[in-house]
């Protein structure tokens, strides 16, 4: 476990040779933020207009640039160059505070996303823990710059964010708690690497297919996290803290200039995140079905195979993504008792129905997957 | 082990430090005009604002909040004992570990049950189920 803790450090000082570990860290934290996390950022909010765009049949930004494509420079100097505007009366600490605290959320949860085998910032043995505590550090970002906005509705959507992602908690770590019981782990890497697949597949604790395809409550439970992890990410259909239509613009209103482009960077960092938590959980993360890279036909250089993993992890990764846009233009906002109803009625007893599910599953077929049954059926 | 957490620290600094940089180099590239023709007030929904936000309203939230955190702190608690339960079964005492997830998650059930029954999971009481405080 030791020598995978730090996978992108270890690789990276690897692949060049000298610097301490420390430095390596470093490096590689500023390569995901930088590199990925805040630019992935700036394209979805242009994917996100293209894509709505498209479903509307309208053309979307076509201007700046091929296909419109550099409108995310022009948003980034508009925004930049923007009067930096604190209501008057507000609470400038709170107010400062509250994107911090966005974006610290969204962009540390990457620390420990698998990107690949080899890309992972930390995989330490809290990983599923360490993904929620700091997840949930988006919320009082959220309810402390409504607060400090002197807004009364930007209070509203901040109270009603508090409410919906603190319930929506539950569902969410109800539904990792399968894949916890089938992997024995909380360590991301460990998690996605006992979801490969190998053709030489007899022997005990053999590597079985995607968590998703394990047994029928894991199937279930996969929605269940999709779900409630739309609802806290405030996608529609659960986007009610900022509701357009009866708070103006919700928690973020009094918010201009980059402090809002903080915000939605940070909200799509968050949805990345959460696409993310569902690939690595359920599926397979950067596993290619019926592949073992290491194991090829002929050897791949290691910095080739944690390139095609981490395509892959993209892939998967930015389908989810782009399913949760499509389900902005699929489905109506929910009501606020609505809301509440289908996390604690709905929501958390399925989950828990999943969970002891998976439990008898694991106990009456000794935790073998439905592959795994079906194989030995076979031989 | 620590090089790991030594990361996630780094990554919680650069993230961090993100927010400042961009208001700095915002505060670099933006002309110098304040509150032009502007009373500095908050936009709200266009009008001038009319009182105080910082009220006392009834936000429901109170019994949510309690409920949340049983759960969770029951949750945090189920994590250590399903990571235990794959090694279990393979070493044939799932029965025990099964009985003791079987009771934590049904006396969270149970809880919930209790919750469900006296409408504390309900957002909007109606008047007519509102009890009076004695």
């Amino acid at each position: 476990m030791g020598a995978n803790s730090a996978a992108f450090a270890q690789s990276l000082q690897t692949w060049i040779g000298a610097g301490p570990l420390w430095l390596w860290a470093l490096v590689s934290a500023a390569a995901v933020i930088f590199l990925l996390a805040l630019p992935f950022g700036g394209l979805a909010t242009y994917a996100e207009r293209k894509i709505s765009a498209d479903f509307q049949d309208r053309i979307g930004p076509n201007r700046v640039g091929p296909w419109g494509l550099f409108q995310i420079f022009a948003d980034l100097v508009k925004m930049l160059a923007k009067e930096d505007f604190i209501p008057k009366g507000a609470d400038r600490f709170l107010f400062n505070l509250a994107p911090a605290l966005v974006v610290i959320g969204a962009c540390g949860a990457f620390a420990v996303l698998p990107l690949g085998r080899q890309l992972i910032g930390a995989d330490v043995n809290i990983g599923i823990l360490y993904l929620f505590a700091i997840t949930t550090v988006i919320a009082p970002g959220l309810l402390l710059g409504s607060w400090g906005s002197q807004n009364k509705w930007s209070l509203l959507g901040g109270m009603r964010a508090a409410a919906q992602i603190v319930s929506y908690e539950i569902p969410v770590a109800l539904s990792i708690l399968p894949v916890v019981l089938i992997s024995g782990t909380l360590q991301v890497g460990l998690i996605v690497d006992q979801q490969g697949w190998s053709w030489a597949s007899s022997a005990a604790g053999t590597p079985h297919f995607w968590n998703l395809f394990h047994n029928p409550f894991c199937f279930l439970s996969a929605f269940l996290l999709f779900v409630g992890g739309l609802a806290e990410t405030n996608r529609i259909p659960f986007d009610l803290p900022e509701a357009e239509s009866e708070l103006v613009s919700g928690f973020n209103t009094e918010f201009s200039g980059i402090r809002f482009g903080l915000y939605a960077l940070g909200e799509f960092c968050d949805v990345f995140v959460m696409s993310a938590m569902v690939t690595a959980l359920y599926l397979g993360g950067w596993q290619i079905p019926f592949i073992t890279l290491e194991q090829f036909l002929f050897p791949i250089p290691s910095g080739l195979i944690a390139l095609i993993q981490f395509t892959v992890f993209l892939l998967k990764t930015l389908f989810l993504v782009f399913v949760v846009m499509w389900l902005r233009w699929t489905l109506p906002r929910l009501r606020v008792d609505q809301l509440m109803g289908l996390c604690w009625k709905g929501l958390v007893p399925l989950a828990l129905f999943c969970v002891f599910g998976t439990a008898v599953w694991m106990w009456v077929f000794g935790g073998r997957s439905i592959a795994q049954l079906i194989a030995g059926f076979g031989g | 082990m620590e090089t790991g957490f030594i990361t996630i620290f780094w990554y919680l600094v650069v993230a961090g430090l993100t927010v400042p940089l961009m208001l700095l180099v915002g505060a670099l590239l933006r002309p110098r005009q304040r509150n032009v023709g502007r009373s500095g007030a908050a936009y709200e929904c266009g009008e001038d604002p009319v009182g105080s936000p910082w009220v006392k309203f009834n936000i429901r939230f109170y019994l949510v909040a309690i409920v949340f955190i049983i759960f969770d702190v029951e949750i945090a608690a189920l994590f250590p004992v399903a990571t235990l339960y794959k090694k279990a079964v393979e070493s044939g005492s799932a029965g025990l570990v099964f009985a003791e997830i079987f009771a934590f998650v049904g006396l969270l059930l149970l809880g919930l049950m209790y919750c469900w029954v006296r409408g504390d999971l309900d957002w909007v009481k109606g008047i007519a189920q509102a009890r009076p405080v004695k």
